[in-house]
């Protein structure tokens, strides 16, 4: 018999598991990007989309769920994988291996993925949850003012934008890596996964960026 | 030239082995790496030492038995070069050379340089069988294969199991090795009949021995001397996918279809 626990025991398996997960990441952070970027359009705009998004309790929990459950799943297969790889060269080389086709992206990965868990949990904490010990201006449901006192104060502003540089990294090498992982790859299409991933990258991680600089810079009041 | 090599020695696999020194002096830019080593080890054997240990068979970059760390690139790092067809004239007077074995759980050092690679013949064995009829050779043609399916198959086949994709992957994974075992047989017809089996069967058996896992770093195409592509990485993903989706379970008496 073989079933999804024979499945999930591979690293193959594993390593699928987390493309279909970092795909559900991928998607989830360019529509809230989107989202995001009504902050350009006024305070209105932006507060009415929260309460959109908040309107039907059944959409939106399984969407919070969904999100949780992609993010418990990628967090945990990624432990095993990386666990797997630390025991497969118990004894290292004097002199380290030199890099020719990785890159800064593929090595930054074991780190920028903590760095993101714990950044998506300070971005709960701040911004849907804004618990008190913060200390950050918050009010239920003021969307737009809360980003924009929220970013007023310049370290939480830089820790926002430090966590969308390693952002950068991690979907860059994640969104071509994930397509290799799921068996996408043909010389045809191979040169537009690269373009998909830069593009992607590119779009979500600029967009991004965008609302904490706008504040810092005045241009967003 | 002279050089300063600085070489991984360890008497057997119990031994915790270090890094000693040799002084490799007069070495003509003619020489491959290993010939370099064979001076080195004269030297040794009249001074009554134990000479340095590595493997090696044929010395024409088809064998896959030779294969070192070489200042920490496996083969030394020429593009589709073993150990063996890399030169000192890419080396210069003075050069210190770090020499160490792969270094992999599953590729457990002999003695010096040597590693025992039966995981990948455990690997192979893992795949089982392909149907072949024996007998009398079959009639040209007889089996249709495309041409691109050939060529394919040819580059995956071309994969002399020397293990610097192990040696050079940050992971420690034996993935490019075996995604070139599953394609080189699941692209032809003769293949077909146990592909998807297969494709199980020796993606679990990598991990059985102790493998790491591939996070698509790409250092093993560079390193691989047969200039084996990372596509073959994807394909075996993909039939391991198709495989896994589409096993049946195993009948015991069978034939009730």
């Amino acid at each position: 018999m073989f079933q999804v626990l024979d499945f999930y025991k591979t690293a193959n398996g594993k390593k699928v598991v987390m493309a279909i997960t970092g795909l559900i990441g991928f998607g989830f952070v360019l529509i809230h990007m989107l989202g995001n970027l009504q902050v350009f359009v006024g305070q209105e705009k932006l507060d009415d989309y929260a309460k959109l998004l908040k309107s039907s309790m059944p959409i939106l929990w399984g969407a919070r769920l969904t999100l949780i459950g992609a993010v418990v799943l990628h967090v945990v297969a990624s432990w095993q994988l990386a666990g797997q790889s630390e025991d497969a060269r118990p004894v290292p080389y004097q002199k380290k291996l030199q890099k020719r086709k990785s890159t800064f992206a593929s090595h930054s990965m074991r780190w920028t993925g903590p760095l993101l868990l714990m950044f998506i949990i300070y971005h709960l904490l701040h911004f849907t949850i804004g618990w008190k010990t913060l200390n950050l201006p918050f009010i239920e449901g003021a969307v737009y003012s809360n980003v924009v006192n929220g970013f007023k104060l310049w370290p939480v502003a830089a820790f926002y934008i430090l966590c969308m540089l390693a952002l950068s990294q991690h979907l860059y090498h994640g969104i071509w890596s994930l397509f290799q992982t799921l068996g996408v790859n043909h010389p045809r299409y191979n040169g537009l996964i690269r373009a998909v991933a830069a593009l992607g990258t590119a779009v979500v991680v600029i967009g991004n960026i965008s609302i904490p600089v706008a504040i810092l810079a005045g241009y967003i009041k | 030239m002279n050089l300063v090599l600085h070489v991984w020695r360890q008497k057997n696999a119990q031994d915790k082995g270090k890094m000693v020194r040799y002084d490799a002096k007069g070495v003509s830019p003619d020489m491959s790496f290993l010939e370099m080593l064979d001076v080195v080890n004269e030297e040794l054997i009249a001074k009554g030492e134990d000479p340095i240990a590595f493997d090696h068979d044929c010395r024409e970059g088809i064998c896959g038995m030779c294969g070192v760390v070489i200042n920490g690139l496996a083969h030394g790092g020429h593009v589709g070069t073993t150990t063996c067809q890399l030169h000192m004239r890419h080396f210069s007077d003075g050069d210190e050379i770090y020499i160490e074995p792969w270094r992999a759980k599953a590729f457990p050092v002999i003695k010096d340089l040597v590693v025992d690679r039966g995981a990948f013949d455990r690997i192979i064995q893992a795949g089982g069988y392909i149907s072949v009829a024996t007998g009398n050779a079959p009639d040209g043609n007889a089996i249709p294969v495309p041409k691109p399916s050939s060529d394919l198959a040819m580059d995956a086949a071309a994969c002399i199991g020397c293990g610097a994709c192990v040696a050079a992957c940050p992971n420690g994974a034996a993935a490019l090795f075996t995604s070139a075992k599953i394609s080189h047989l699941g692209l032809l017809p003769q293949g077909q009949a146990e592909r998807f089996r297969r494709v199980v069967d020796m993606v679990q058996q990598m991990d059985t021995e102790g493998f790491g896992n591939c996070t698509n770093h790409r250092e093993c195409e560079a390193a691989c001397p047969k200039q084996i592509s990372t596509d073959f990485i994807a394909r075996m993903n993909r039939d391991y996918i198709r495989g896994s989706l589409s096993r049946r379970p195993d009948k015991v008496g069978g034939g009730d279809g």
